[in-house]
């Protein structure tokens, strides 16, 4: 039972039969120790087959590896296939997405916890947990959201006034659920109670923080999601094609079965990848547009004028690739510059993101967080490299492509006293004068 | 060893009961014993099992060494053991209120190294506790990995918050600029380090005790070092956002002891047994009345009553200003019923009063709760004081639970109620902007400022 059947991404053998290794995730999951072997009384309810009868009876020939393998592919390309159906339906439809896909992650890590503590009968933690999730979404969503739908809220008498104590609201929120935690304290679970605490926090510190600054990056324009996602996305896959065909020299002792050939052809072909996408995209201007609320039309517009960003320039080839592809300069999308740098984050830190949730899950003797997705495991088991893109790309969008939002910098300007907006304008035209930008004739203009 | 002797910080009321601070040691002996049995199985199995036992199957913590100094104890060797740790209580609150005297008298620069002095021995001392709760000295880089984090987040909230006051300054540096421009880039890659260097210290037996340390140390980052850095926001806003507070805080776990002292008789949580109902109420009614009274004093001055700016050519902090409408005295009618008991009709009052009011509320009445927090913290891991650092108290920790939540509401409430956004910060956010962009909004706010009234329209000569 020591035996741990990861069923990481890149496994070029498939694991065994799914309903074996179930009633063994079932056992291992919950005991805290390995050397017994006991059943547990009352399992949680994580571990039921959720494979299609369909397939199931289509793939019934095959030998359990090739089914798995099978199983594996189909989803993928469901997968797949309904990312894009998604982007096809716009924006809004995205949001929503990201925002089911990270109750789904809580609900996961949750859950998990519960079964490691044996916490099922803990008064009110749930209860606590979810209020926890829902105060935590209220905060980000007022903080972020309301900059989008500035001139909506404005005119909304009620919306105002949240928007306004959006911060003291939700602050009295959180300090009710934590009063309800202390009041909740039961004599002999004092442990246990603060152990579920400190995993809820953790949980809500690493995914809601994160599905925010995704979709903060979608409000910059979709490309900024879909090119890091499906770089990321490609990484996995080529990286276990590259280990598949010609993985020899291990990588890291935590996941035994990714190689440093997968890694390294993975890195190559994904920043292709990226180059490529990206040129794709860029010519579209419902990728390349930020996200605006339209007010007259009450909802969401991608139209403008694309920066410069996502236009065609000419590139001088430096001397060595010069004589090899036989071009002098070459057309490129500056984005596509940017997009280098995406993926080489996606194949080179990303994977640490997938072995951090290794570790957690050999730590917590888990094979998979779910069993949400067949051939797959939880919507975790897909999402665990995203994490740390979303907060790359965010970074990176703030501090390399565009400062802080102008409009939001003059809607703060416009709350302040006057005698602090003096000060400011007085501030900012000394050092425009000292810069040489404002001159006697601009100022006249 | 299952009966908790119970040093919370608010201090209980109904007798000074605390044990004297030797006995703690005695308990150290069976906790070895336990451990040293597994040693055979796996170690994250132990832990495993460590978590779903019922608490009373887990071992003690060893308090750490007595630090009362000799001298004291010489002194007071006459007094029975209850007096004799109720001088050392005393003897030592009177000690630590003058430091504190001291160091507001000191200014703010001072005060700010004091927090951030508190904010790291709490942390030490959180960590601490991890360590023992789970006997994890021997993980390899763990405390490296640790104070990294300290270090990280504290460098990325300083660069958030302290840059802004200093946006003169960091304007003449070159170097500091870019810092300053990359400040979220660079704070998340030195975050991204630490990250990866703790997946790749993660050794095959220790998994579990690995990954609890690492959300332990996140946790604590995040109330330590998310405070701390709330506390030092408010002290900017004025020194007398960050007194009244602390104060009022002080002032109830004193005068709610007090109170359970002479009066107590019920009791008011199951969590602290000590706390009685009377106590609450009569702490509340003094703290408000304290809370108004030093709110009263404290306005008078401008040196508590203005922000905390930082002058390029004295290179100090200064608090020098007009103080606003906040800190003037406004006449105010009294309501009916407190006119016939006054016999005034209207009372000069500065409006921070009633803002002290509400602080001071919060203070008596949620403050608490975070008492009951390390309370329970403290009996569902077994130790009866987070640290010995102050003789008679307990560590830092026990002396400043109350204050977390104290920190978190004065910021909001100064952000909700008091002023908007930071002035510095939309000026420090307005220079980064691409110049284009900074001519751009220079001719709206010059339209809007004009449109106001507040900015004169230049004349052409």
């Amino acid at each position: 039972m020591t035996e741990l059947r990861q069923r990481a991404v890149r496994e070029p053998d498939a694991p065994p039969e799914d309903k074996e290794s179930e009633s063994e995730a079932k056992v291992d999951g919950e005991t805290a120790s390995d050397s017994e072997s006991r059943a547990e009384p009352a399992p949680p309810p994580t571990s039921v087959d959720d494979t299609p009868e369909v397939l199931n009876r289509a793939l019934s020939n095959l030998s359990s590896r090739w089914k798995n393998w099978w199983v594996r592919g189909i989803l993928s390309l469901a997968m797949i296939a309904f990312f894009f159906i998604i982007i096809y339906l716009g924006p809004m439809v995205l949001m929503m997405i990201v925002m089911c896909v990270q109750i789904k992650c809580f609900h996961e890590i949750i859950t998990i916890g519960y079964n490691v503590y044996h916490s099922y009968d803990l008064p009110w933690f749930r209860t606590l947990s979810w209020y926890f999730l829902l105060c935590v979404n209220y905060f980000f969503y007022g903080e972020t959201v309301t900059d989008y739908f500035f001139t909506l809220v404005q005119r909304e008498e009620p919306l105002r006034i949240l928007s306004k104590y959006h911060r003291f609201i939700s602050f009295t929120l959180y300090l009710t659920g934590f009063c309800m935690f202390v009041l909740s304290l039961v004599k002999k679970h004092y442990r246990l109670q603060f152990y579920m605490f400190g995993w809820t926090h953790v949980t809500l510190l690493i995914v809601v923080t994160q599905s925010h600054l995704v979709i903060h990056n979608l409000f910059e324009g979709m490309i900024w999601f879909i090119v890091p996602i499906s770089c990321v996305i490609c990484n996995d896959i080529m990286a276990y094609m590259f280990g598949f065909f010609f993985g020899r020299t291990p990588l890291i002792k935590l996941s035994p079965k990714k190689t440093w050939e997968g890694f390294i052809g993975g890195f190559f072909a994904t920043v292709v990848f990226g180059l490529l996408l990206s040129y794709v995209m860029s010519g579209y201007r419902c990728f390349v547009c930020p996200v605006e609320y339209n007010n007259d039309t009450n909802s969401f517009t991608v139209d403008c004028e694309p920066s410069d960003l996502f236009r065609l320039q000419e590139y001088n080839i430096p001397g060595v690739i010069q004589s090899v592809i036989g071009w002098k300069t070459v057309r490129m999308y500056p984005f596509q510059i940017h997009s280098i740098a995406l993926s080489t984050f996606a194949s080179l830190i990303g994977p640490f993101g997938g072995f951090f949730a290794s570790g957690f899950k050999r730590a917590f003797k888990i094979k998979d967080f779910a069993n949400t997705i067949p051939g797959h495991g939880g919507i975790m088991d897909r999402f665990d490299c995203q994490y740390l893109m979303a907060t790359f790309v965010n970074v990176y969008i703030a501090s390399f492509i565009r400062g802080p939002n102008p409009s939001k910098l003059i809607q703060q300007f416009l709350t302040l006293r006057p005698d602090q907006q003096l000060h400011i304008f007085n501030t900012l035209k000394s050092h425009l004068t000292d810069k040489g930008i404002l001159t006697a004739t601009t100022e006249d203009e | 060893m299952l009966e908790l002797r119970h040093r919370g910080s608010c201090p209980g009321p109904g007798g000074a009961v605390a044990p004297p601070p030797r006995e703690g040691e005695a308990a150290g002996g069976d906790h070895e014993t336990e451990s040293t049995s597994d040693k055979e199985t796996d170690i994250d199995d132990r832990y495993g099992d460590l978590d779903s036992r019922a608490d009373s199957d887990i071992p003690e913590i060893p308090p750490s060494l007595d630090r009362t100094p000799e001298i004291l104890k010489k002194a007071l060797s006459g007094l029975s053991s209850r007096w004799k740790n109720w001088w050392i209580r005393g003897i030592l609150t009177l000690t630590m209120i003058s430091m504190f005297f001291l160091i507001i008298y000191m200014g703010s620069f001072m005060l700010m190294l004091l927090v951030l002095g508190i904010q790291v021995k709490c942390f030490h001392e959180i960590i601490t506790i991890g360590y023992r709760v789970y006997h994890s000295y021997d993980l390899p880089w763990f405390r490296t990995l640790s104070w990294y984090f300290l270090l990280c987040v504290n460098y990325f909230f300083y660069g958030e918050t302290v840059a802004d006051y200093f946006a003169t300054f960091v304007q003449r540096e070159e170097q500091l600029q870019f810092l300053i421009r990359y400040h979220r880039f660079i704070s998340f890659a030195l975050y991204l380090a630490g990250f990866c260097m703790f997946v790749l210290s993660l050794v095959k037996k220790h998994y579990r005790l690995q990954f609890y340390m690492f959300a332990w140390t996140h946790v604590t980052l995040l109330i330590t070092v998310t405070q701390s850095h709330l506390v030092i926001q408010n002290l900017f806003e004025g020194m007398i956002w960050f007194l009244v507070p602390i104060s009022s805080v002080i002032c109830n776990d004193i005068t709610a002891y007090l109170f359970g002292f002479f009066f107590g008789r019920t009791p008011l949580i199951k969590l602290s047994p000590k706390k009685t109902w009377e106590g609450f109420i009569g702490g509340f009614f003094s703290t408000v009345v304290f809370g108004f009274i030093a709110a009263y004093v404290l306005s008078k001055y401008q040196y508590f009553v203005c922000p905390v700016e930082y002058r390029s050519d004295v290179n100090s902090f200064v608090t020098e200003c007009e103080p606003t409408e906040l800190f003037q005295l406004q006449s105010y009618s009294l309501p009916p019923f407190l006119q016939a008991v006054l016999r005034q009709e209207t009372v000069s009052l500065y409006p921070f009063q009633i803002h002290s009011i509400a602080l001071s509320t919060f203070a008596s009445l949620i403050g608490p709760f975070g008492g009951f927090f390390a309370s329970g913290f403290k009996r569902a891991f077994k130790i009866k004081d987070f640290a010995n650092t102050i003789p008679g108290h307990g560590g830092i920790m026990d002396r400043f639970d109350c204050q977390y939540l104290m920190a978190t509401f004065v910021h909001v409430y100064i952000t909700s109620f008091i002023r908007g956004p930071n002035p510095s910060k939309v000026l420090q956010q307005l220079l980064v902007l691409q110049p284009e962009q900074q001519l751009n909004i220079y001719k709206t706010l010059k339209t809007h400022l004009i449109e106001k009234g507040i900015l004169q329209p230049t004349l052409k000569v």
